[in-house]
């Protein structure tokens, strides 16, 4: 049986991780390589690394970390972040990326993922959505959620999978940060829309929230950040927790 | 030991030659028949479109290179599904060593099938040391039918072929080099015990 995903997210700047990790076992916490293979031991599904340096050096650096990354580890992985181009993607991919996921770009210019698509295949290219709730509507951000759009999130997902995104990685900007859960009723509204893997993300603070998104939200996989990094849920034992409550897990 | 990959024009064939470095191994990235028949072991990776890239194998005779090949030979992903009877992807002749069809999964769950699913084990010398379950990391919109030569089976709304053998040739569905342990167990027994 397919199994449910959890995926740690790394943001990202200049090749080193930021926000605070609380890792005894690292030797350097903010080497992004070594956070990785620590994540893919303990039994990760698969990682995000999510790159937001904004200087001129930013392709440079996060190739090289790409290339550190798909040495160290036997798990898949994408890469976000300032991805606007068809040789951006390339690029990433013959690094050794998995897949790469696209945000702001692709609502600026949605056309490029049907050229990401038809170029590397669906099963590559994950569309990154910031949605928020404007009044009684999903309403789709960019620039990390600040800036709102004319885009409703249901339609503008259905548009990325009818334009090739392969999967689609749905962050609740409501939800983000509140460690309160996943944003199921969304997630499940979404899920059941469009015919590939839905990524939950955005509010993870418990186990059960985990178990939750995978229920009620018909998530395929649920992706998240601090909680892991300062280690208030470990792998290993929210993996278990799944597989005690019945959803399919690998451990 | 020479390990030849063969390259032709289907993707991800980077995250192979990492995973054989991982293993101590240098692959040789080759479309040279000399380089590929001679060597102790290949692999034919790939990620891609399967018309295109038989086209792709027959212009440059690669298809009855394949064919020849008696040394340990390991088809990934599409490289599995080439090397069925035929694929409904643009209903194409593959290169007939093992004689399931290749078919698209029906619409009832998502597709492609992507994610980390079981693959049953067998006695094959090729899953030694790989511990139950087995997971193994998947991403295809094509499977290849259950035949005589199936040794593992994987279920998503149908039972198809995870991994298949004859003779000198195996071939397996989902990822190796992006599967964990069991990918890893499953590489060194190709690389080493056979």
């Amino acid at each position: 049986m397919l199994t449910k995903r959890i995926i740690p997210c790394l943001d990202i700047k200049n090749g080193r991780t930021v926000k605070g990790v609380n890792f005894v076992e690292l030797r350097d916490a903010g080497d992004p390589v070594e956070l990785a293979k620590i994540y893919a031991e303990e039994g990760a599904d698969e990682l995000v690394f999510l790159d937001i340096t904004a200087t001129n050096e930013k392709r440079k650096t996060l190739v090289e970390l790409v290339e550190k990354v798909a040495e160290a580890i036997n798990i898949p992985f994408t890469v976000g972040g300032g991805i606007s181009t068809v040789e951006d993607v390339s690029v990433l991919l013959a690094a050794g990326a998995d897949k790469v996921s696209i945000n702001s770009a692709a609502v600026r210019n949605p056309k490029i993922i049907k050229e990401m698509a038809d170029e590397f295949g669906s099963q590559c290219i994950v569309v990154a959505v910031d949605s928020r709730r404007v009044g009684d509507k999903n309403i789709v951000h960019t620039h990390g959620g600040s800036k709102p759009t004319e885009l409703e999130t249901e339609d503008w997902i259905k548009k990325a999978v009818e334009l090739g995104a392969g999967e689609i990685l749905l962050t609740s900007m409501d939800h983000d940060g509140t460690k309160s859960g996943f944003a199921d009723e969304l997630m499940s509204k979404i899920s059941s829309l469009v015919n590939v893997p839905v990524i939950a993300s955005g509010g993870a603070g418990n186990m059960q929230h985990f178990c939750d998104t995978f229920t009620n939200g018909k998530s395929d996989a649920a992706l998240a950040a601090s909680i892991f990094h300062f280690k208030e849920i470990g792998i290993p034992e929210l993996k278990a927790f799944l597989k005690n409550n019945n959803i399919p897990t690998r451990i | 030991m020479q390990v030849a990959v063969i390259k032709y024009n289907a993707g991800n064939i980077k995250s192979v030659m990492l995973a054989l470095k991982r293993l101590g191994l240098e692959g040789n990235l080759t479309d040279n028949p000399d380089e590929i028949l001679n060597a102790d072991r290949v692999i034919f990776p790939g990620q891609g479109e399967a018309k295109s890239a038989m086209k792709y194998l027959k212009e440059r005779e690669l298809d009855k290179v394949i064919q020849s090949i008696e040394n340990p030979f390991l088809g990934i992903c599409l490289g599995l599904q080439l090397l069925c009877s035929h694929s409904e992807e643009g209903d194409t002749e593959c290169l007939g060593v093992f004689d399931a069809n290749v078919k698209k999964f029906p619409n009832e769950l998502k597709v492609p099938h992507m994610g980390w699913n079981i693959g049953s084990l067998s006695e094959d010398i090729i899953f030694n040391g790989i511990q139950s379950p087995a997971y193994f990391y998947f991403v295809h919109s094509y499977y290849a039918e259950l035949c005589d030569q199936t040794i593992s089976e994987t279920e998503y709304m149908l039972p198809f072929s995870n991994v298949l053998h004859k003779d000198n040739f195996y071939a397996i569905q989902p990822h190796p080099e992006k599967s964990a342990e069991a990918g890893e167990q499953f590489l060194k027994n190709f690389l080493f015990e056979l």
